[in-house]
Order: structure tokens, then C-alpha cells, then sequence
């Protein structure tokens, strides 16, 4: 009888932790709250069939169990029991996933005044392009890498000449305007990911993927690398500043362009200097 | 060559398949190492697997040792922690879970359950045998080359695999890696096919597909899919294998690793994981499936009552087996593959869920106004649906695209496939051997370690892989060496870690008990008899027990019915065997 | 993936063939005595069936090789390599193998040992022309610029026509293996079972050649493009 008992046990005591513990995700900064809720309502629709399935074999297990003279039911089947059981669950699984693909489309639908940032990930930091006065980022590929151009930007591409290269590891983002994240690497896969932002995507060598989202409120977030790149993937750590527009305009007259910064690469010296 | 058996009884309808008796063995090699029968091919299987998944079982102390107490252990590097994580991950789900299941269960059970006097082909079965030894042994020398074992994560992804910033990336670990899986898919393709075959073609006479017990519409549902499956992993362990070998660019891309461009130029690494995920997806279910079987028959012959919904539970293994062929790229939503594929992947892979739900809901309702024992065998699947549900529910969660973004590569994903394809599986792999050790040694477990055995494990498992849930939520990606304290983190997770990481020790500690209640039962476990559970199904009826080469005696068995007639009204005994040819008085359709 | 997937979209359709056979409709518990297994007619031997499903095995090893180049072809601009005409001859080479491998199945049934033996020699000759074809198709496209670890699209080409030739290599070590067990005895029937299952190997092997020579051609992608631009 003890398993009906820890059956009961096992449900109370996951509820009680689901609801009583501290670990719980960090409070939100971007626009996918839509996600957020997505997960709340799966959390509720599956805790609630958990509770239900184990609670009833518990009952189940106390109510049968086997005593002298007890004898089974012979009970083959029940055809309008497994149908009814078959359509509440679709209907359960329909209350998910519809929902789920209508955030997706949201997901993968980038708003049109989004604007860009390259997110740059080789083993094992970060390092970003903004599209400079011209508004386009240049072109670039594995190809062009080299000492004084590490992003590997087209060098023949005008687009490119005026676009702010951005190392360190950290970025500032101007607070709610939507931003469309361009995602590359030169080697391995990375992934670019925020907590507070809820949205992540690998970058693939020999492609450039993309992720969007509207910064909702200011600080300093973490970026981690969340795809597994080697030996030092968990310490690929990154910063992404979020601020007010002002404040963000300040920050992009700091910024180096293509062009300088290849004229100062062959210096050092200089380029230190001028941090 | 083949001596085919006389017929004895005139009666009855002609035999479809011959009565074949297999080749015996003369020397002791020959019974004792080069055994052909699958008897002992699946013991030796079973051995070989368990011997290699306690290495991995220690692999899964020395991650939990670092991330519950970082910092403790020197010996304990990055580099060598992602060698654990990997040959921890791939020795479980391929040399462990896939070979007991399959190379053990399978070999033992299935000639056994069908009837059959052996498998068809039982010089293949022991070459099978053999390769997959082979594969296990390569394994093990890649932690002794030069740079260690691969480091790449079991997933093995290009362009890291190969490269020099992953343990055994330039160095012999990650060919070897790739060998041995080569090896173990050739040594599969041989025992699959003489399972596959058994099942279709040795039946004994009155055996029809719909009176096989679910075991073996579970196994042979998963080797028909391993056979179509582990071809893609094949040909993406070949390809990088030319890779790193060849110079060859298939999964290589134009690519400058620590600031030195390489030669490689013009594949595409996401064309690997469409192959490693064609087979990865249908490989979870290549565990599950023979679980769901052998879960179900555990279940039936403990609660003395037939399965419920027989015929859906055949339908839901048939439709699971053929829906997860195409669900594959869920595992690859943040992978940049294109994002229309979300909605194809999340909409097939939440349909999945309906026939598992459907199977979950019978086994309960099987225990619904059943006649319980709660035996170890029970107590074991018991514990299997608790841990199978849950694991099975937050499926619902990274399946449904969009959810699986924030989800996806954190601790979360770990908790989950750990629940549904690591604790769950491995519950039914214990409560089946406790059913079905008095049949293979004539003698039962001891009861009291069994008891510790289980609550333990049960308990332990659902402590460590609970918990392990919400330290993805609050953030904590997966194959990560150390945390720290980044400021997402909304409580620090050190002391969930802590306790995490005991629990593991002591739920790998009792398999040591577990272990030892093997070997002492042996010679000290109660005497068994034949049919210690008065189950209906063949392999409790044979004439020897533990069944002799040949597994029948003059005569193949006779079916004269399913395989769950337990309590039978009016039937004389709580149970009527297979191929007890009584005749229930109010008729029923007689054929 | 379209390749794999139509490829399970036929071994779908021949399993749910057999299922539908399997009265899986059927209330079992309601039925006692010894009910007839359902697709036991002769000529199934178990022999049979085994080819048979090493051929689904093989073929899903193909498909995925082919699911594999049409993928990267498409991904990396159109680059194939020009297949030089020997290929061609191959084809037709592997396409009399097979024939011959029919007639020995023919004769070896009417029992008529010259033209077993005439049948057998020159289906081994066909086969061993195709292999050594292949290799020579190796040497001239390695010379001719296209070197294994060259474009995708090269590499392609050796590793597929590799692995189809390891297949039809050990098909003839064990059709030699068969006719040396049984090279003593006069009867010929007794070969009959083993070269059977040959015959079958050989064709479904030519079947996946031709299937692989079609994509490797460049004619898949073609394929796959034009429906593309018939759905868009
Ligand atoms: C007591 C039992 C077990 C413990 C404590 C355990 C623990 C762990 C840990 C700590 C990780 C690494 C997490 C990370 O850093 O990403 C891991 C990974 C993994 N485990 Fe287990 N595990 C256990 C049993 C199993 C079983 C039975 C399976 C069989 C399916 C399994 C399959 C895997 C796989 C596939 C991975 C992923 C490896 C990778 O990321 O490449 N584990 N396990
Ligand atoms: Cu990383
Ligand atoms: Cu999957």
C-alpha cells in the first residue's frame, strides 16, 4: 500500500515545488511575454493531467489490490471509453498547439521598422556589426577574415566600409525599438542567448540566421552561448546593454567603423589609445 | 542440412512453417562462446550492455560530482567533463538502452513468445553478436588514445566534432567514436533482421499477429524502425568520417578556426543534423516501443487481468512507429534550419502525443478493477508510468515550438529526456528482469533487495530529474561545465545542484545491490518453477525451465488463443495459457 | 529529405499492404482454436523475406545518401560533376548482370546444367565490368580535376558509387559462395534457393543504381525544382 501512498506524495510534493520553490524564470525585458504565457498555459494543462493520471493509478492501486478471494474483471475493451479519451485529449493537445503556432508566426514574422544588428560568434567570444550611416550592412563571409578584419566583412562591398565594428563582447540596444538580430559565425555553432529575452537561435557557419524581439526595459543583460561550441562554450559569455535613446546615440559615436578600424588594426597601439 | 521435425498429431490443420530444429553445438566453444542460440546471445548481449552502461552510470557521478560541487575536484576539467557528457549520453541511449532492448529482450523473447525453436538465422544473430562487442570494445580504447575520448556531445555535431577547440576533435577520438557506431549499426543490421524475420516468418501455428503478446509487437515495431532509422546515422557517421579523414567537405563549410582558415569549403553542417535527427527522433522511440510492450504484459500478468484495448494498443505502437519519421526537426527549431518548419514539426509532433496518451490511459484503465500484485515486476511499472508521464508531458512543452525557444539547450531538455527515455525505460528494463529472471535461471530475485532496489531507484530518480526541470527554467543551459552567478539566475542554484547530485550518487549506488542480487540469486533465490506468475503467454510454458536449445521439446506449441486470459469467467484457473485449447461455455467464436 | 521520404512512403505502402492482411481489426479474445497465419503462401521462405528486408535496409542507406546530395547541391550553388560516358556503359553493364542473373534463376528451375553454368559466367563477367568500369570512372574524374576531397558534388560521387559498389561486391563473394558448396554435387536444383535470393539482390541493387545514377545526374534537384515552382 505504501506505492498508493507515494504516488499521492509524489504529486503533492510537485505541485508544492512547482508553486513554493524560488527557481522560476527571470522576469521578462522583451516583447515575448506571448511565450511566457504559452508556457503557463502548458504548465497548468499538463500539471493538471499529471496530477490526474497519477492520483488516479494511486486510487487505482489502493482500490485493487489484491486481497484473498479478489478476482479481476475480464474487460477487453471499451470502445466509446477509448474514443471519448482520444478526442479530450486532441482537444487538449489543439488548446497547446494552436496558441504555440500563432506566437511562432509572431516569432518569425520581423516587423518592418526592425532595425539590425549582427551578432558575431567565433570560439570562444562575441563581437557585433551595426549597419553604419548608410543603413546596410555590408556583405560578408569566412573568406574575408583576417588580422585587421575580423568579422570577415566584404572588403569590396561600399556597404560595408561604413559599418561599426563592434568588439568586446558588449552591446548596447536602444529601449523599445524593435531589433532584428543577424546571426553569424566563422566556425563552429554558437547560439545567441539572452534569458531576459526569451529568444535564442543557433548561428551556423556558412549561413546567416536571424531572431527579433522589442527590448522592453533598460539594464544590463547576459548573453551566453547556448549551443554547445567546444571547451570553453559555457564560459562565451556576452553583455547586452539595454538604454534609452539618447543614451544609445551616445554610444554609437564611440564606435569604430570598418574603415578606421582597418586603418588602425596595423597599429595597435593607436587603436588601444583611442578606447 | 536443416532436419525438419516429423508431425506428431494428425488432427490439426497442416503447419504453415516448418518445425526446423536449429544446428546443434558439439564443442564448448560453441555453446559457451560462439553460441548460436539466442538464449545465450541474449545474455551475453545483456551482459556486454550493462557492463558498458556501468561505466556510464560512473561517467554520470563524476558530471554530477562537478556541477553539484564545482570547483571540488581538480581532476575534473572542462575538457574532460564534455569527454563524460559525450560517452555518457551515447553509451546510454546506443550500447545500453538500444542493445538490452533489442540485442537482449529481443534475442531472448522473441523465438521464445512466437513459439519459434530459435531465431531464423543463428549464425547472423552471432555474428551480431560479435560486431557489436567489437563496437563496444573500440569505445572503450577511445579513452585511452592520445587526447582522450570525443568530446562533442552524443548529438557528434560538425563542424565542432572535428575541430581542434573539442576534446578528441584533432585527435583520435572522434574516429574512433565514429568507427564504433559504424560497427554497431552493421552488428545491428544483422541481429535486426533475424528479429524482424522471426517475427514474420517463424510463428508457430495458431500465432497470428493479433494473439502476440505486446512485448513483441513492441520490439518488432522498434526494429523495423531501427532498420530504417540507423541508416541515416550511418551514412552521417560515414560522411564525417571522410571529413576528418579525407578532407572531404560535406558538413564543412568554409570555416577559420582560432584565426587560420582551413581548407574546407561548401557543405552544409545542417544537412548533418537532418540525418542525426532522422535517426535520432525514431531512436527515442526504438527504446520506448519495446518498454510500451513489455510494460503492458508486466502490467497485465500482475493485475491478473487482460490489457485493456489490446487492438488500440497495436494501432498506437503501429501509428507512433510510423508518425516519428517525420517529427524529427523538432529537435532542430533553434537550429536556423527554415522557420516554416515549425509549424509542419510542432503539429506531427504534438499528433504524437494522442496514440502515447492513448496507450498511458490503458495501462491504467488495465489496472482499473484489476486483482494487483504488487510484486517487484508491478512496483517497477508503476514507477515506469509515473516517470513516463512526466517525462512524457514536458514533451508537450519542447515539442510546441514556440515554447521550446526559451527551453531549448538548457537543463530543462536534460530533466526531460532523462524522465522519458532514461528513468522511464530503464524501470521497465528492471521490472522485466525480475519477471523474467526465475524463467532464464529457474530461480527468483530476492525480494528484500529488490524492495530497497526499487524504492531507492524510484524515489532517487524522480528526486534527481524533478528538481533538474526548474534549474533549466530558472536559465542554466545544458553542457555547461559551470554556471556561475549570472544575474538571471532568480536564486542561486548551488544547493539544488548539491542535492541533485546526492541523490544521483545513491540512486548509482544501489544498482550495486542490484547488481549483487543478480549473482546471489543465482545459486540462492527462491526455486521457481516454470510459471512462478501463472502467466498465459508461451515462454511460461515450456517443457524445460530455463528452456533447453531448441526451447520445445518434440513438439512446437499449438496457439489456441491471445495472450491475456487472466480471469476468464468460468474458466478453471485464473489464467489459460497460450496454448491450453479450452473452450469457454457460453462459445465466444470458435475457429 | 524528399529522397528518404518517399522511399518510407513506399515501405509504408508495402507494410500496410501486409497489416492489412493481419486482421488487425479483429477482437482476439473473442477467438479460441488455431487460427490460419495470414501471408504464409510458398515461396516465402524465410531466406526471401530476409533479402527482401536487407534491400528495404539497403535502400533507406541509398535514399538517405540521396536525401544527403540533394540537399547540399541545392544549398551550395548548383556545382555537379560532369559524369564522363563510361558511367553510361556501366549502367548497362549492371542492367545484363541482372538479366543474366535471371537466366540462372531460369535454368537452375529447368535444371539444365550448360546453360546454368553459361548464365552464371557471364552474369559474374557483367558484374565484375560494372565494379572495374566504376573504378575506372574514379581514376578519370580524380585526374580530370574532381578529386574526393574536392566540391561536395565530387565527394558525393565517390562515397555514393563507393558504397553501391561494397554492396555489389558482396553480392558476387557470396553468389561464389553458393556455387562453391554446392561445385561437388551434379544436382543443380540444389542451387536453386541460393541463387534466387542472388537474383533479387542483384536487381533491387540495379534498381538503387539507377535511382542514384538519376540523382547524381542532376536530374532530381531538376525535379524537385520544377515542383517547387509548380507550388509556389
Ligand atoms: C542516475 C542516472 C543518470 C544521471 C545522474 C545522469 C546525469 C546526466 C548529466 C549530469 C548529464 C549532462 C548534462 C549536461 O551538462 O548537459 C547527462 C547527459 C545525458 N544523459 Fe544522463 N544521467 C543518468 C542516466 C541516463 C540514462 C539512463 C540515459 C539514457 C537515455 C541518459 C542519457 C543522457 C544523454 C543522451 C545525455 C546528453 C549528453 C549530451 O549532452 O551530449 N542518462 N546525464
Ligand atoms: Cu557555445
Ligand atoms: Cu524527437
Amino acid at each position: 500500500m505504501l506505492i498508493a501512498v507515494v504516488l499521492v506524495l509524489i504529486v503533492a510534493g510537485s505541485v508544492a515545488f512547482h508553486l513554493y520553490s524560488p527557481w522560476w524564470w527571470t522576469p521578462i525585458a522583451s516583447n515575448w511575454d506571448y511565450i511566457d504565457n504559452t508556457l503557463v498555459i502548458t504548465f497548468w494543462i499538463t500539471g493538471a493531467v499529471f496530477a490526474a493520471v497519477v492520483l488516479f493509478t494511486a486510487y487505482c492501486v489502493w482500490k485493487f489490490r489484491h486481497r484473498p478471494g479478489h478476482k479481476a474483471e475480464f474487460d477487453p475493451e471499451n470502445k466509446r471509453l477509448e474514443w471519448w479519451l482520444t478526442a479530450v485529449t486532441a482537444v487538449g493537445v489543439a488548446a497547446m498547439l494552436v496558441p504555440g503556432l500563432f506566437v511562432w508566426k509572431q516569432f518569425v514574422t520581423v516587423p518592418a521598422n526592425a532595425s539590425e544588428l549582427e551578432v558575431f560568434g567565433q570560439q570562444w567570444n562575441w563581437a557585433y556589426r551595426l549597419p553604419g550611416a548608410d543603413g546596410v550592412l555590408g556583405t560578408a563571409d569566412a573568406e574575408w577574415v583576417s588580422g585587421e578584419n575580423p568579422l570577415g566583412v566584404n572588403p569590396h562591398d561600399r556597404f560595408g566600409k561604413d559599418d561599426l565594428i563592434i568588439e568586446g563582447g558588449e552591446v548596447y540596444l536602444p529601449v523599445d525599438q524593435p531589433v532584428k538580430l543577424l546571426l553569424r559565425s566563422i566556425d563552429v555553432l554558437h547560439n545567441f542567448y539572452v534569458p531576459e529575452f526569451r529568444a535564442k537561435m543557433d548561428m551556423v557557419p556558412g549561413m546567416v540566421t536571424y531572431i527579433w524581439f522589442t527590448p522592453t526595459r533598460t539594464g544590463n543583460f547576459e548573453a551566453l552561448c547556448a549551443e554547445y561550441c567546444g571547451t570553453a562554450h559555457p564560459f562565451m559569455r556576452g553583455f547586452v546593454t539595454v538604454v534609452e535613446a539618447a543614451e544609445y546615440q551616445e554610444w554609437l559615436q564611440e564606435q569604430l567603423t570598418f574603415e578606421d578600424y582597418a586603418r588602425t588594426a596595423s597599429e595597435p597601439a593607436t587603436r588601444l589609445a583611442e578606447r | 542440412m536443416t532436419d525438419i521435425l516429423p508431425e506428431h498429431d494428425s488432427n490439426l490443420p497442416p503447419r504453415e512453417v516448418a518445425d526446423v530444429m536449429p544446428p546443434h553445438a558439439h564443442s564448448w566453444i560453441g555453446k559457451y562462446v560462439f553460441s548460436q542460440d539466442a538464449k545465450y546471445i541474449a545474455i551475453q548481449y545483456s551482459g556486454t550492455a550493462a557492463a558498458i552502461g556501468l561505466v556510464a552510470l560512473v561517467l554520470s557521478w563524476l558530471m554530477r560530482l562537478q556541477l553539484g560541487f564545482p570547483g571540488l575536484f581538480d581532476f575534473i576539467t572542462p575538457e574532460a567533463y564534455y569527454q563524460f557528457v559525450t560517452m555518457h549520453g551515447m553509451i546510454m541511449v546506443i550500447y545500453l538502452l538500444t542493445a538490452i532492448f533489442l540485442g537482449g529482450f529481443g534475442n531472448y523473447l522473441i523465438p521464445l513468445m512466437v513459439g519459434a525453436r530459435d531465431m531464423v538465422f543463428p549464425f547472423v544473430n552471432m555474428l551480431s553478436y560479435w560486431i557489436y562487442l567489437l563496437a563496444v570494445l573500440v569505445l572503450v580504447a577511445s579513452f585511452f588514445v592520445p587526447g582522450g575520448p570525443t568530446g562533442a556531445g552524443w548529438t557528434l555535431s560538425p563542424p565542432q566534432a572535428v575541430l581542434s577547440g573539442t576534446p578528441g576533435g584533432a585527435q583520435s577520438g572522434i574516429i574512433l567514436m565514429l568507427v564504433s557506431l559504424i560497427l554497431f549499426i552493421i552488428g545491428f543490421t544483422m541481429g535486426g533482421l533475424n528479429y524482424a524475420v522471426t517475427v514474420l516468418q517463424a510463428r508457430t501455428r495458431g500465432m497470428t499477429m493479433m494473439r502476440l503478446p505486446l512485448t513483441v509487437w513492441g520490439i518488432f515495431t522498434a526494429t523495423v524502425m531501427a532498420l530504417l532509422a540507423f541508416p541515416a546515422l550511418f551514412v552521417a557517421c560515414v560522411m564525417m568520417l571522410f571529413d576528418r579523414l579525407l578532407g572531404t567537405s560535406f558538413f564543412m563549410p568554409t570555416l577559420v578556426e582560432l584565426g587560420e582558415k582551413l581548407s574546407y569549403g561548401g557543405g552544409s553542417p545542417i544537412a548533418f543534423q537532418h540525418l542525426f535527427w532522422f535517426f535520432g527522433h525514431p531512436e527515442v522511440y526504438i527504446v520506448a516501443l519495446p518498454a510500451f510492450g513489455i510494460v503492458s504484459d508486466l502490467i497485465a500478468v500482475h493485475a491478473r487481468k487482460n490489457v485493456f484495448g489490446y487492438r488500440m494498443m497495436v494501432w498506437a505502437i503501429v501509428i507512433i512507429g510510423a508518425l516519428s519519421f517525420i517529427v524529427w526537426a523538432h529537435h532542430m527549431y533553434v537550429s536556423g534550419m527554415h522557420p516554416w518548419f515549425g509549424f509542419f514539426f510542432a503539429t506531427t509532433t504534438l499528433i504524437i502525443a494522442i496514440p502515447t496518451a492513448i496507450k498511458v490511459y490503458n495501462w491504467i484503465l488495465t489496472l482499473w478493477k484489476g486483482d494487483i500484485h504488487l510484486t517487484l515486476p508491478m512496483l517497477f511499472a508503476l514507477g515506469f508510468i509515473v516517470t513516463f508521464v512526466n517525462g512524457g508531458l514536458t514533451g508537450l512543452f519542447l515539442g510546441n515550438v514556440v515554447v521550446d525557444v526559451p527551453l531549448s539547450d538548457t537543463m530543462f531538455v536534460v530533466a526531460h529526456f532523462h524522465m522519458v527515455m532514461g528513468v522511464a525505460p530503464i524501470m521497465v528494463i528492471f521490472g522485466a528482469i525480475y519477471h523474467w529472471y526465475p524463467k532464464i535461471t529457474g530461480r527468483m530475485l530476492n525480494e528484500a533487495m529488490g524492495q530497497i532496489h526499487f524504492w531507492v531507484t524510484f524515489i532517487g530518480a524522480y528526486a534527481v530529474f524533478f528538481p533538474m526541470h526548474y534549474v533549466g527554467l530558472v536559465g542554466v543551459p545544458r553542457r555547461y561545465f559551470e554556471i556561475g552567478e549570472p544575474a538571471f539566475l532568480t536564486a542561486p542554484v548551488d544547493g539544488l545542484n548539491a542535492f541533485i547530485s546526492s541523490a544521483a550518487l545513491i540512486v548509482g549506488a544501489v544498482q550495486v545491490l542490484f547488481l549483487f542480487n543478480i549473482f546471489w540469486s543465482l545459486r540462492h533465490g527462491l526455486a521457481a518453477g516454470g510459471n512462478p506468475w501463472r502467466a498465459t503467454s508461451l515462454e511460461w510454458q515450456t517443457p524445460e525451465t530455463p528452456p533447453r536449445h531448441g526451447n520445445w521439446g518434440d513438439d512446437l506449441p499449438n496457439v489456441y488463443r491471445w495472450a491475456y486470459d487472466y480471469s476468464v469467467p468460468g474458466a478453471p484457473k485464473d489464467y489459460v495459457a497460450q496454448n491450453d485449447p479450452w473452450v469457454p461455455d457460453s462459445g465466444g467464436r470458435r475457429l | 529529405m524528399t529522397v528518404i521520404l518517399a522511399f518510407l512512403v513506399l515501405v509504408a505502402l508495402a507494410a500496410g499492404l501486409w497489416l492489412s492482411q493481419q486482421r488487425l481489426a479483429s477482437k482476439p479474445w473473442l477467438e479460441t482454436g488455431i487460427a490460419p497465419l495470414a501471408g504464409h503462401g510458398p515461396g516465402r521462405a524465410p531466406g526471401f523475406i530476409f533479402i527482401a528486408v536487407f534491400l528495404a535496409v539497403a535502400g533507406g542507406l541509398f535514399a538517405m545518401l540521396g536525401s544527403a546530395f540533394v540537399m547540399q547541391i541545392d544549398e551550395t550553388p548548383w556545382e555537379l560533376v560532369p559524369l564522363p560516358g563510361r558511367v553510361w556503359l556501366n549502367t548497362a553493364l549492371l542492367l545484363l548482370a541482372s538479366l543474366f542473373m535471371q537466366f540462372v534463376v531460369i535454368s537452375a528451375r529447368a535444371g539444365t546444367t550448360r546453360w546454368l553454368r553459361a548464365s552464371l559466367i557471364a552474369a559474374s563477367i557483367a558484374t565484375l565490368a560494372f565494379l572495374a568500369g566504376q573504378a575506372q570512372v574514379w581514376i578519370a574524374l580524380t585526374s580530370g580535376g574532381y578529386p574526393l576531397d574536392g566540391p561536395p558534388a565530387a565527394s558525393f560521387f565517390y562515397l555514393i558509387t563507393g558504397l553501391h559498389g561494397l554492396h555489389v561486391l558482396g553480392g558476387i563473394i557470396a553468389l561464389a559462395a553458393i556455387c562453391l558448396r554446392h561445385a561437388g554435387g551434379g544436382d543443380v536444383k540444389a542451387l536453386l534457393p541460393g541463387v534466387r535470393l542472388c537474383a533479387l539482390y542483384w536487381h533491387g541493387l540495379l534498381a538503387f543504381w539507377l535511382m542514384l545514377f538519376a540523382l547524381l545526374q542532376g536530374w532530381g534537384n531538376a525535379f524537385l525544382a520544377l515542383c517547387r515552382a509548380a507550388v509556389t
